[in-house]
């Protein structure tokens, strides 16, 4: 955390303008992540996790648009930019990996030709050096064979070599920023073992930083440094992973940590938190999850909190640690 | 309403499988394979499966994507016909019945929970109706009152309230759903419920109160539970006894918390080497390598030997019975033979 943040996120706001007023999905979210740093986001289904990693990218299903705060990489604004300028950014400096990989690949052309366009579009070399370098790429994501899988069409891929001939795409510029969003929840088990490890290996040996949005919180603690925890549209939770998971400190942490079922571990009934998430047309007045909180008082029912140190760089938006009662 | 004593596990089986197997056509065309000669291709989801389930009990199927346990769901309810071998509830052997009238006396007694919530329930009946419905079709109560009073009866029971019964299925959450799926299984008095990845669909803090529900309703009704999931942590704790299976066969049959303690078969081995550390010990891990060959064409001798590191020559020709270990039934000749080790299995590969 002693560098100069690669992304930087600052008061973001999302909105979604509609004819029953506008909904918020993403309000006032800010953090940073270094290079070479795994930020996981983590949270459950309307939480404005995905959200939060498309307006990164640029890639806002209207009517969605950026209502407010700022985006910058490496120093510079990118969440104003024309169209064609963020298409330019997205690809060579941001890579994008999504859930199911073959909505991200054209099911027409051969996994090597949209390599080699992608790679030709984003950096001035020959047809012939760029299949050398997909070449070079689909090895590196650990397709056996490439020579001959490079010709070869997404169908005739499974499901977890398609990810990662996807994963090859997004790298093909050497950007400095991944946004994978649930990168692994498509595919079986013993596969998404292989794309984190394959995720972490090139994160340490190109020095990429990632955000990983993911609702599965095993996915994060084996791969990120840092996790944001994301309720209703906001951070509730964000600090070093371990810590995170080891010493949750907001009340909605608390619980969703209890709510996993866990090997080794023999509780005969899990951690329930009742009730669920508001929908985005009903977030209650106060902290969001009063109404499920285990340890609400009256400040939480008329007053939002704001993230509060609770640890060094770990903080909860909770009004329990207000006046440092939570350093103890 | 049935005693709510639960029943005591152990008394003799009340689901008993053995030898069951379903084939599926998959050939192509009739004219494709006259004009292109092509081959009859058969998919051999399930390959003789043999279990049984004790009444009280959870009995879990856990695998891959392909390995056939959704095929096995669907014969234990009666929704495919076995192509070999036999499925007994409670004496009656029900796996290859073909008429509607056989299937009668036990229909009602099983139920099955699908993993869908959003795709299980009509979306243009009220949920009183949707519920009412087993109680209609196998005509358990009559009248309009006794009908609705059992419903107002089984919503409690999920945890919902009489008031919901007048809404759509659009007005509910996805785990509320869930719920009203759950209650319309528990309309006929069920004995044994069939769950297809009852949480698979949901988020982590509702499949927990989804899990909690199914063991307090199997604490108060005496259910028993074929548990069918891709999640090893949700069958660890939901479990009484797991079956590993892959591709159309078990690897491994033994209580849950032997099997996460000490798993012999190579596969549950490496299927637990992929669960992520979440209490950040440290462990080393290795990701399994290779995927899971298709079922049409499986490999010979043991299917699991392309990606064992332990398989010889044996695996690869004749194919492993599952053979007493213990308390667990492990079909491997490796361990038959004590040549995989204990302990962690070492040799990580790249990813």
């Amino acid at each position: 955390m002693q560098n100069e943040p690669l992304l930087r996120v600052d008061g973001l706001r999302v909105e979604f303008p509609g004819r029953r007023g506008t909904l918020v999905a993403v309000d006032d979210v800010s953090f940073d992540i270094a290079p070479g740093e795994v930020l996981g986001v983590v949270g459950e289904s309307g939480a404005g996790k995905s959200m939060t990693g498309s307006a990164i990218i640029g890639l806002l299903e209207p009517p969605g648009r950026i209502a407010g705060g700022s985006i910058s990489l490496d120093g510079r604004r990118i969440d104003n930019l024309p169209y064609e300028e963020m298409r330019r950014i997205r690809g060579k400096h941001i890579g994008a990996i999504f859930q199911d990989p073959l909505t991200s690949l054209n099911p027409l052309y051969s996994v090597g030709r949209q390599l080699v366009e992608t790679i030709t579009t984003h950096s001035d070399i020959s047809e012939k050096a760029a299949r050398d370098r997909a070449l070079a790429l689909l090895q590196e994501v650990g397709i056996p064979a490439p020579e001959r899988r490079i010709d070869q069409y997404p169908h005739q891929f499974s499901g977890g070599m398609r990810q990662r001939v996807v994963i090859a795409l997004a790298l093909c510029a050497n950007p400095r920023l991944i946004v994978a969003d649930e990168p692994t929840t498509a595919l079986d088990v013993s596969i998404q073992a292989q794309i984190i490890a394959l995720l972490k290996r090139l994160c340490r040996e190109h020095g990429t930083a990632v955000m990983l949005v993911t609702h599965d919180m095993g996915v994060i603690a084996e791969t990120a440094d840092r996790v944001a925890v994301m309720y209703a549209g906001r951070i509730a939770e964000i600090g070093p992973v371990r810590d995170v998971i080891k010493n949750p400190r907001h009340p909605y942490t608390v619980g969703l940590m209890g709510s996993i079922p866990r090997m080794g571990h023999d509780a005969e009934r899990l951690t329930q938190i009742d009730g669920s998430m508001p929908r985005l047309t009903e977030i209650p007045a106060g902290c969001a999850f009063n109404p499920r909180c285990p340890y609400v008082f009256d400040r939480c029912r008329v007053e939002r909190p704001d993230r509060m140190a609770v640890a060094p760089f770990h903080e909860a938006a909770c009004w329990k640690y207000a006046d440092g009662v939570g350093h103890a | 309403m049935r005693d709510a004593a639960p029943a005591k596990p152990g008394k003799g089986p009340l689901v008993k499988v053995v030898d069951l197997a379903r084939y599926f056509d998959v050939s192509p065309p009739l004219l494709n394979r006259m004009l292109e000669g092509k081959p009859r291709q058969i998919l051999r989801a399930v390959d003789g499966v043999d279990f049984a389930i004790g009444k009280g009990e959870t009995f879990s199927l856990v695998g891959e994507s392909g390995c056939g346990k959704s095929t096995v769901a669907r014969l234990a309810v009666g929704l495919y016909r076995a192509t070999r071998g036999s499925i007994e509830f409670d004496g009656h052997d029900f796996g290859r019945m073909t008429r509607r009238q056989d299937m009668a006396p036990i229909r009602s007694r099983i139920q099955m929970i699908f993993q869908d919530p959003y795709a299980s329930l009509n979306p243009r009946w009220r949920v009183r109706e949707i519920i009412a419905e087993p109680i209609r079709a196998y005509r358990l109560l009559s009248g309009d009152r006794a009908i609705n009073a059992r419903v107002d009866e089984l919503l409690r029971q999920v945890r919902l309230t009489p008031a919901d019964g007048t809404k759509y299925p659009h007005e509910f959450s996805g785990g509320q759903r869930q719920r009203i799926s759950i209650a319309r299984a528990l309309a006929s008095n069920p004995e044994f419920l069939v769950c297809d990845e009852p949480t698979s669909a949901l988020d982590v803090s509702v499949q927990a109160q989804i899990l909690n529900l199914m063991k307090d309703l199997q604490r108060e009704l005496g259910l028993t539970y074929l548990f069918i999931s891709h999640n090893l942590a949700v069958v660890y704790h939901i479990s009484d006894r797991v079956g590993v299976m892959y591709l159309g066969r078990l690897a491994e049959v033994a209580p849950a918390r032997a099997l996460f303690r000490r798993p012999r078969h190579p596969y549950t081995r490496m299927l637990l080497d992929t669960i992520p550390d979440m209490d950040m010990t440290g462990r080393q891990r290795m990701p399994v390598a290779g995927e899971v060959p298709s079922p049409i064409n499986p490999p010979s001798g043991c299917a699991f030997h392309p990606r064992c590191p332990f398989a010889n020559d044996r695996c690869k020709v004749e194919r492993p019975n599952p053979l007493p270990h213990d308390d667990a039934l492990v079909a491997c000749h490796g361990v038959e033979e004590g040549r995989v080790p204990e302990g962690p299995i070492a040799a990580p590969r790249a990813a």
